[in-house]
């Protein structure tokens, strides 16, 4: 099935000859201390997929904690160290990098048909320093652990007794790793892109990358400042945000929010970038208004940094601001409306190929509605008095970034694993962990809609009993959910150890980066490509053979 | 998808291995404008994201300024005007000298680049040690953030100490001072470290008018190290 010769002159259809990136050098200094952005890569996917599991696990103990009401089986403090823990490892260890740093930085630089990234050693860099910011958070965890949540916010977060200072200081040195990528993301798309490769033929996953490393560039250096400024308050009392000593405890949510809403885009930017490859690959079909999809996610990150002030309606800030937010918040329907529109007619007339990755993606378009509609209710000035810190905020987050983020991940991992890895996954057996992932996380989270419009407060350790039998709903979810995960796990080992070799492109896509044989070779394809048309053009491609 | 033109690459199908370039070209750049237009554009973002940082800080002033001026203006009396607008002048001479080095390895005179980069470093010297004078002037004054404000226990204080005189909340505005001229005084460190490092290279002959990429990438850097400071000299100094 060479369907794609004529996509790329100089493209490779079949498994390679000779030595690919993997084998061109072996031993562990030459993962270490190597520069190709394949092997940072294969490196971030380690360490986030390391992150998501010490995540996953504090989200199932604060899940089964939450089995009956009062204690289960650890007390209260305990139980604000799970959550906590679970918040901060799951945004910055796992979903901020998990897309950039391992999809990102594996297929960008062959998507541009370069090389490499424009600064390959900054790009190593940024992954050490990831690491570092990583183990210092982690160090918070020996060191007495936080119970402020992953808000951070003040003033309880200057005077809590817990080990706050280790944390914040990962998250701001995992900030500058997200700077970096960024920085190195921005320059590679406007100085590396191949010959013929014009802005209106990349693909859409660059695009987005491309818009979230403009938001990663603007925002991260604000909550560096925030970070630092209450380092500097736990420290020396410098009273910024500190009512008693004629601070201000809002304006710290204001700075912190001003960075943590955007992030939520750094967060779902990519996955929608993801889930256009997707659809496109697995519907066989031109993707369905490119231009649009693609300005959608520049919108996207422009307007994640004029709504911040959302989440402070009941903070205090004054009634004239909270109408301008709200307001504004309704024009994030906009862009992310265009891409699911967009999605659904590039479904419309394809000729559809259900593998795992394309399941992932349908589960996205569903969720991510589920999460971006309730996100409309919550910007709604009146309803959010009564829902604003439930459980409905909870579902509503967790549909966006799991039901979103996390299955563009995981549909992304596979789709792209051949290419990765050279071996081909099980396809039944990820077919399984899919429908277990689905399944649990829907038990998990739907019902969590009810319960916070009833009334359940998140983060609560204790509960009225009438809202026992969901929450053991929702916990036994959380275990399916689990599930889900382990028999993945299980999947993706088990095609590392003796999956089927991988040709150059099994799903017959014209994007570049299925151009070159799997895995690739060390400089990515045999010849410099030179590109004569877009990633989705398959009905030129139908028209010449 | 509307345009047609291959835009950014002048060497077509150039086969992507066995570069024949000049030994300062990197491997996976083609050209070496390729390579000094990336780093530039690198420094660029970076320098945004150098602003966006302190932008905080920034709106930090505003806020407790606009709350709280008299706070701010009683303050800022108690800050040496000479001594800021000295600093003022030798961060904008330093600046001039390392835009002269900049065009004088643009023109492959490595000396006269030399001699810049050095005259570049020693303002910046002068700056730390006229900012270490104020410090030291601040702490003895009591004039300190939070609980350190005009307390015996935590600093010697000189007899006739300014804070004594002062509202307690006054120390809102030290803080800020504190943090801005502190992170400020950081990158200056930062910048004169990086100067010294192209100053060796240059020393060892590495730059040639083909070649000056990190002389101007710093000399960019050094540019936003002035900026800022033009920034917090009349926000702290000058507020009346």
């Amino acid at each position: 099935m060479a369907a794609t010769d004529v996509a790329v002159p100089g493209g490779r259809d079949s498994g390679s000859s000779g030595d690919n990136f993997l084998t061109v050098k072996s031993g562990l200094k030459s993962w270490l201390l190597t520069v190709d952005h394949k092997r940072i890569g294969l490196m971030y996917l380690a360490a986030v997929l390391f992150a998501f599991g010490m995540g996953g696990t504090f989200a199932l103990l604060l899940r089964a904690e939450l089995l009956t009401p009062g204690k289960t089986f650890v007390d209260a403090k305990v139980y604000n160290q799970f959550f906590t823990l679970h918040g901060t490892i799951m945004v910055f260890l796992f979903i901020i990098p998990a897309i950039p740093g391992v999809l990102g930085n594996f297929i960008l630089p062959m998507q541009v048909g370069t090389i490499d990234v424009a600064f390959p050693k900054l790009n190593l860099l940024s992954f050490y320093v990831y690491v570092i910011g990583a183990l210092i958070a982690v160090y918070s965890i020996i060191a007495g652990s936080v119970d402020t949540g992953w808000t951070f916010y003040t003033p309880y977060a200057a005077e809590t007794d817990t080990s706050v200072i280790p944390m914040v200081l990962g998250a701001f040195v995992m900030g500058f790793s997200s700077i970096l990528t960024g920085l190195n993301f921005i320059v590679t798309v406007h100085k590396m892109r191949a010959p013929g490769l014009t802005w209106g033929r990349l693909s859409l996953f660059v695009w987005a990358l491309y818009a979230t490393s403009v938001i990663q560039v603007l925002a991260t250096p604000v909550l560096a400042i925030t970070l630092l400024l209450l380092i500097m308050e736990r420290s020396f009392g410098i009273g910024i945000f500190d009512p008693k000593m004629g601070g201000d405890p809002i304006l710290f949510q204001h700075f912190f929010w001003f960075y943590s809403h955007p992030a939520v885009y750094i967060m779902i930017l990519p996955g929608m970038g993801v889930i256009s490859e997707l659809i496109a690959t697995f519907s066989r079909k031109k993707i369905f208004g490119y231009k649009a999809v693609a300005m959608s996610s520049i919108g996207l990150a422009l307007v994640s940094f004029i709504v911040w002030g959302h989440h402070l309606f009941v903070s205090g800030q004054s009634e004239f601001a909270t109408i301008a937010f709200s307001f504004l918040t309704f024009l994030v329907a906009i862009p992310s409306a265009i891409k699911v529109i967009n999605w659904t007619m590039t479904l419309y007339e394809g000729s559809i190929d259900l593998k795992t990755p394309m399941l992932y993606a349908l589960a996205f378009i569903w969720m991510f509605t589920i999460g971006g509609l309730t996100g409309v209710f919550l910007g709604v000035l009146s309803v959010d008095v009564h829902l604003h810190d439930t459980y409905f905020v909870v579902a509503h987050f967790h549909y966006v970034m799991m039901g979103g983020t996390v299955m563009a991940f995981l549909g992304g991992l596979l789709y792209w694993w051949p290419k990765m890895t050279g071996r081909m996954y099980n396809e039944s057996l990820m077919k399984v962990s899919y429908g277990l992932v689905f399944v649990g996380f829907n038990a998990t989270f739907f019902v969590q809609f009810f319960m916070g419009s009833k009334g359940m407060p998140r983060r609560y350790y204790n509960y009225l009993d009438q809202f026992q039998p969901m929450h053991a709903f929702s916990t036994v979810g959380s275990w399916i959910l689990g599930l889900g995960f382990l028999v993945m796990l299980y999947g993706l080992i088990q095609s590392l150890r003796s999956g089927e070799r991988a040709p150059g492109n099994p799903w017959h896509s014209l994007a570049l980066e299925w151009q070159s044989s799997s895995p690739p070779p060390l400089e990515n394809f045999e010849k410099q490509p030179t590109v004569t048309h877009g990633p989705y053009d398959y009905d030129l491609v139908k028209s010449e053979s | 998808m509307s345009s047609t033109t291959a835009e950014g690459h002048e060497q077509e199908g150039h086969g992507g291995h066995g570069h024949h370039g000049p030994s300062f070209l990197a491997h996976h750049f083609d050209t070496p404008e390729q390579q000094f237009e990336s780093a530039k554009l690198g420094m660029w973002v970076f320098l945004v994201t150098e602003i966006l940082m302190f932008g905080g800080l920034f709106a930090a002033y505003i806020f407790f300024q606009g709350v709280k001026p008299e706070l701010f203006i009683e303050a800022h009396h108690h800050l040496n005007k000479i001594q800021g607008g000295t600093n003022t002048i030798f961060l904008l001479t330093s600046s001039l000298t390392i835009a002269l080095a900049v065009r004088s390895s643009q023109l492959g005179k490595r000396s006269h680049a030399t001699a810049h980069l050095v005259a570049t470093l020693l303002f910046a010297c002068g700056f730390l040690v006229i900012k270490y004078f104020e410090y030291s002037h601040k702490i003895h004054d009591g004039l300190l953030p939070g609980p350190a404000f005009c307390n015996p226990q935590a600093v010697e204080l000189a007899a006739d100490a300014a804070c004594k005189t002062m509202s307690k909340d006054s120390h809102v505005f030290f803080s800020l001072y504190f943090m801005m001229t502190g992170l400020h005084g950081i990158h200056v460190v930062i910048g004169m470290g990086l100067i010294t490092w192209v100053l060796l290279r240059n020393l060892k002959g590495e730059f040639s008018s083909e070649f000056y990429t990190p002389i101007e990438i710093v000399g960019l850097y050094w540019h936003l190290v002035d900026l800022i400071w033009i920034y917090l000299f009349p926000l702290l100094y000058l507020i009346t």
